[in-house]
Protein backbone atom coordinates (compact mmCIF):
# COMPACT_ATOMS: atom_id res chain seq x y z
CA UNK A 1 0.00 0.00 0.00
CA UNK A 2 0.75 3.16 -1.14
CA UNK A 3 0.09 6.34 1.31
CA UNK A 4 -0.39 9.81 -0.58
CA UNK A 5 -2.08 12.70 0.50
CA UNK A 6 -4.80 14.04 -2.06
CA UNK A 7 -2.51 16.74 -2.27
CA UNK A 8 0.36 15.21 -3.29
CA UNK A 9 -1.75 12.60 -5.31
CA UNK A 10 -3.25 15.73 -7.28
CA UNK A 11 -0.41 17.69 -7.50
CA UNK A 12 1.75 14.29 -9.23
CA UNK A 13 -1.17 14.03 -11.74
CA UNK A 14 -1.05 17.79 -12.55
CA UNK A 15 2.40 17.38 -13.43
CA UNK A 16 1.98 14.93 -16.08
CA UNK A 17 -0.86 17.33 -17.59
CA UNK A 18 1.30 20.28 -17.38
CA UNK A 19 4.15 18.53 -19.60
CA UNK A 20 2.03 16.68 -22.15
CA UNK A 21 2.57 15.23 -24.61
CA UNK A 22 5.68 14.89 -23.24
CA UNK A 23 7.05 12.04 -20.15
CA UNK A 24 6.85 14.30 -16.72
CA UNK A 25 8.83 12.59 -13.72
CA UNK A 26 9.54 13.40 -10.15
CA UNK A 27 10.50 11.47 -6.64
CA UNK A 28 8.29 10.76 -3.72
CA UNK A 29 9.92 11.50 -0.36
CA UNK A 30 8.64 9.81 3.16
CA UNK A 31 8.94 7.14 4.93
CA UNK A 32 9.32 3.28 4.70
CA UNK A 33 6.12 1.40 7.13
CA UNK A 34 5.63 -1.92 8.12
CA UNK A 35 1.98 -1.21 5.72
CA UNK A 36 3.64 0.39 2.92
CA UNK A 37 5.79 3.73 2.01
CA UNK A 38 4.11 7.09 3.07
CA UNK A 39 4.69 9.87 1.32
CA UNK A 40 5.46 13.07 2.84
CA UNK A 41 6.09 15.52 0.01
CA UNK A 42 6.61 15.15 -3.72
CA UNK A 43 9.63 16.91 -5.92
CA UNK A 44 9.48 17.91 -9.31
CA UNK A 45 11.82 16.82 -11.37
CA UNK A 46 13.18 17.45 -15.07
CA UNK A 47 13.40 14.72 -17.61
CA UNK A 48 16.43 15.02 -19.27
CA UNK A 49 15.40 12.42 -22.64
CA UNK A 50 15.00 15.81 -24.67
CA UNK A 51 15.15 13.78 -27.60
CA UNK A 52 12.59 11.27 -26.83
CA UNK A 53 10.34 12.87 -24.25
CA UNK A 54 7.08 11.71 -25.35
CA UNK A 55 8.03 7.99 -24.30
CA UNK A 56 11.13 7.97 -22.31
CA UNK A 57 12.21 10.23 -18.96
CA UNK A 58 15.69 10.30 -17.41
CA UNK A 59 16.34 12.19 -14.25
CA UNK A 60 19.68 13.03 -13.96
CA UNK A 61 21.65 12.02 -11.26
CA UNK A 62 23.08 15.26 -10.27
CA UNK A 63 18.99 16.38 -9.35
CA UNK A 64 18.59 12.66 -7.86
CA UNK A 65 21.28 13.41 -5.50
CA UNK A 66 20.25 17.25 -4.57
CA UNK A 67 16.94 15.67 -3.92
CA UNK A 68 18.24 13.28 -1.84
CA UNK A 69 20.23 15.50 0.43
CA UNK A 70 17.45 17.56 1.00
CA UNK A 71 15.02 13.98 2.00
CA UNK A 72 17.98 14.12 4.76
CA UNK A 73 17.64 17.37 5.86
CA UNK A 74 13.94 17.06 6.04
CA UNK A 75 14.30 13.76 8.13
CA UNK A 76 12.89 11.56 4.96
CA UNK A 77 13.84 8.98 2.72
CA UNK A 78 13.70 8.62 -1.17
CA UNK A 79 10.60 6.36 -0.92
CA UNK A 80 9.25 6.48 -4.46
CA UNK A 81 9.41 8.00 -8.10
CA UNK A 82 6.31 8.86 -10.48
CA UNK A 83 6.45 9.54 -13.98
CA UNK A 84 3.00 10.07 -16.70
CA UNK A 85 2.69 8.06 -19.72
CA UNK A 86 1.69 9.99 -22.31
CA UNK A 87 -1.35 8.33 -24.51
CA UNK A 88 0.04 5.06 -22.87
CA UNK A 89 -1.60 2.84 -20.09
CA UNK A 90 -0.58 3.18 -16.72
CA UNK A 91 1.05 0.06 -16.20
CA UNK A 92 4.57 -0.61 -16.16
CA UNK A 93 6.26 -0.69 -19.53
CA UNK A 94 9.69 -3.74 -20.06
CA UNK A 95 11.82 -0.11 -20.34
CA UNK A 96 10.20 0.78 -16.77
CA UNK A 97 11.27 -2.64 -15.60
CA UNK A 98 14.58 -2.39 -17.24
CA UNK A 99 15.26 0.81 -15.88
CA UNK A 100 14.20 0.05 -12.44
CA UNK A 101 16.77 -0.64 -9.75
CA UNK A 102 15.49 0.76 -6.39
CA UNK A 103 14.20 -1.97 -4.54
CA UNK A 104 11.72 -1.22 -2.35
CA UNK A 105 10.34 1.81 -3.76
CA UNK A 106 7.17 2.79 -5.56
CA UNK A 107 6.83 3.95 -9.06
CA UNK A 108 3.50 5.45 -9.82
CA UNK A 109 2.93 5.77 -13.22
CA UNK A 110 -0.15 8.38 -14.35
CA UNK A 111 -1.88 7.87 -18.10
CA UNK A 112 -2.36 11.40 -19.28
CA UNK A 113 -5.47 10.66 -22.02
CA UNK A 114 -5.25 14.17 -24.53
CA UNK A 115 -3.61 16.46 -21.71
CA UNK A 116 -6.20 14.83 -19.31
CA UNK A 117 -4.47 12.85 -16.40
CA UNK A 118 -6.65 9.36 -16.28
CA UNK A 119 -5.99 6.40 -13.71
CA UNK A 120 -2.72 6.82 -11.48
CA UNK A 121 -1.44 3.22 -10.67
CA UNK A 122 1.30 2.51 -8.72
CA UNK A 123 3.83 -0.55 -8.99
CA UNK A 124 5.85 -1.65 -6.03
CA UNK A 125 9.65 -2.88 -7.31
CA UNK A 126 10.14 -5.96 -4.85
CA UNK A 127 13.19 -8.58 -4.90
CA UNK A 128 16.67 -9.08 -3.39
CA UNK A 129 18.45 -7.78 -7.34
CA UNK A 130 18.82 -7.13 -10.50
CA UNK A 131 17.76 -11.16 -11.17
CA UNK A 132 14.80 -11.54 -9.12
CA UNK A 133 13.33 -7.65 -9.49
CA UNK A 134 9.52 -7.75 -9.97
CA UNK A 135 6.50 -5.00 -9.97
CA UNK A 136 4.31 -5.92 -7.81
CA UNK A 137 0.85 -3.82 -8.19
CA UNK A 138 0.52 -1.76 -5.14
CA UNK A 139 -3.09 0.00 -4.00
CA UNK A 140 -2.82 3.43 -3.50
CA UNK A 141 -4.53 5.16 -0.46
CA UNK A 142 -5.12 8.51 -0.70
CA UNK A 143 -4.92 10.46 2.78
CA UNK A 144 -7.48 13.38 3.32
CA UNK A 145 -4.68 16.71 3.74
CA UNK A 146 -6.85 17.67 6.99
CA UNK A 147 -4.68 14.86 9.04
CA UNK A 148 -1.18 16.11 7.87
CA UNK A 149 0.97 15.71 10.51
CA UNK B 1 34.81 10.49 4.18
CA UNK B 2 31.25 10.08 4.23
CA UNK B 3 28.97 7.68 1.78
CA UNK B 4 25.28 8.33 1.77
CA UNK B 5 23.44 5.12 0.46
CA UNK B 6 20.25 5.07 -0.81
CA UNK B 7 17.14 3.70 0.43
CA UNK B 8 16.94 0.42 -1.64
CA UNK B 9 21.08 -0.46 -0.42
CA UNK B 10 20.37 0.62 3.16
CA UNK B 11 19.21 -3.36 3.33
CA UNK B 12 22.98 -3.95 3.58
CA UNK B 13 24.39 -1.25 5.50
CA UNK B 14 22.23 -2.67 8.72
CA UNK B 15 19.90 0.19 7.76
CA UNK B 16 22.51 3.39 8.07
CA UNK B 17 22.04 5.95 5.37
CA UNK B 18 25.26 7.42 5.57
CA UNK B 19 28.73 5.67 6.38
CA UNK B 20 31.85 6.94 7.55
CA UNK B 21 35.11 5.24 6.12
CA UNK B 22 39.15 5.84 6.17
CA UNK B 23 40.59 6.01 3.28
CA UNK B 24 43.00 8.19 0.62
CA UNK B 25 41.28 7.39 -2.36
CA UNK B 26 37.90 7.23 -3.77
CA UNK B 27 38.58 3.30 -4.80
CA UNK B 28 40.12 2.96 -1.28
CA UNK B 29 37.13 4.41 0.61
CA UNK B 30 35.18 2.21 -1.64
CA UNK B 31 37.31 -0.36 -0.77
CA UNK B 32 36.68 -0.08 3.22
CA UNK B 33 32.90 0.18 2.12
CA UNK B 34 32.72 -2.97 0.55
CA UNK B 35 34.66 -4.42 3.12
CA UNK B 36 32.77 -3.33 6.17
CA UNK B 37 29.27 -4.35 4.25
CA UNK B 38 30.31 -7.29 2.03
CA UNK B 39 26.60 -7.72 0.39
CA UNK B 40 27.02 -4.20 -0.98
CA UNK B 41 29.33 -5.46 -3.31
CA UNK B 42 27.49 -7.44 -5.91
CA UNK B 43 24.43 -4.70 -5.86
CA UNK B 44 27.58 -2.21 -7.22
CA UNK B 45 29.95 -4.19 -8.98
CA UNK B 46 29.51 -6.81 -11.74
CA UNK B 47 31.17 -10.34 -11.44
CA UNK B 48 33.79 -8.79 -13.46
CA UNK B 49 34.55 -6.44 -10.63
CA UNK B 50 33.01 -3.42 -12.90
CA UNK B 51 30.69 -0.66 -11.65
CA UNK B 52 27.11 -1.83 -12.40
CA UNK B 53 26.00 0.48 -15.66
CA UNK B 54 23.00 1.56 -13.28
CA UNK B 55 25.01 2.67 -10.17
CA UNK B 56 26.46 6.00 -10.40
CA UNK B 57 28.52 7.08 -7.77
CA UNK B 58 29.25 10.90 -7.10
CA UNK B 59 32.56 12.62 -5.14
CA UNK B 60 30.55 15.63 -3.93
CA UNK B 61 28.99 16.67 -6.98
CA UNK B 62 30.95 14.85 -9.87
CA UNK B 63 30.62 11.46 -11.11
CA UNK B 64 33.19 9.40 -10.40
CA UNK B 65 33.70 7.91 -13.83
CA UNK B 66 34.16 11.76 -15.27
CA UNK B 67 36.97 12.10 -12.92
CA UNK B 68 40.48 12.55 -14.24
CA UNK B 69 41.92 10.27 -12.01
CA UNK B 70 39.21 8.29 -11.63
CA UNK B 71 39.08 5.95 -8.47
CA UNK B 72 42.88 6.98 -7.54
CA UNK B 73 41.35 10.42 -6.74
CA UNK B 74 42.46 11.17 -3.28
CA UNK B 75 39.75 11.91 -0.75
CA UNK B 76 39.96 14.60 2.35
CA UNK B 77 37.37 13.64 5.95
CA UNK B 78 35.08 16.23 4.51
CA UNK B 79 34.53 15.11 0.95
CA UNK B 80 31.20 12.89 0.54
CA UNK B 81 30.59 10.28 -1.65
CA UNK B 82 26.86 9.78 -2.97
CA UNK B 83 25.86 6.16 -3.87
CA UNK B 84 23.04 6.78 -6.56
CA UNK B 85 21.42 4.06 -8.76
CA UNK B 86 19.62 5.66 -11.98
CA UNK B 87 16.19 6.32 -12.70
CA UNK B 88 14.67 6.04 -15.96
CA UNK B 89 12.07 4.21 -18.13
CA UNK B 90 9.66 5.30 -20.29
CA UNK B 91 5.76 4.25 -22.03
CA UNK B 92 6.76 2.29 -25.05
CA UNK B 93 8.74 -0.65 -24.94
CA UNK B 94 10.96 -2.72 -27.40
CA UNK B 95 8.26 -4.44 -28.07
CA UNK B 96 5.79 -1.94 -29.11
CA UNK B 97 8.50 -0.54 -31.24
CA UNK B 98 9.08 -3.40 -33.51
CA UNK B 99 5.40 -3.80 -33.95
CA UNK B 100 5.08 -0.22 -35.41
CA UNK B 101 7.93 -0.88 -37.34
CA UNK B 102 6.15 -3.85 -38.66
CA UNK B 103 3.08 -2.48 -38.87
CA UNK B 104 4.68 0.79 -40.85
CA UNK B 105 5.76 -1.62 -43.16
CA UNK B 106 3.08 -4.23 -43.77
CA UNK B 107 -0.27 -1.98 -42.62
CA UNK B 108 -1.53 0.47 -44.82
CA UNK B 109 -0.86 3.78 -45.17
CA UNK B 110 -2.08 5.70 -42.28
CA UNK B 111 -3.39 2.57 -40.16
CA UNK B 112 -1.93 3.05 -36.48
CA UNK B 113 -1.48 0.72 -33.59
ZN1 LIG C 1 6.83 4.27 -17.83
Amino acid sequence: MLHLSHADYAALRAHGEETYPHECCGVLLGKASPDGNRVRQIVRAGNTRTDSAHNRYNIAPEELIRTQRQARTLGLDIVGFYHSHPDCPAQWSQTDYNEAHWLGCSYVITRVDQGKAAITNSFLLTGTGEEDKAFRDEPIEIELDSTES
Amino acid sequence: MKIHIPTPLRAYTGGEQTVGVPGATVGQALQELTTAFPELRQHLYTGEGKLRSFVNIYLNDDDIRYLPQKESTPVGESDELTVIPSIAGGCEDGAADALHAICNYFCPKGAKL
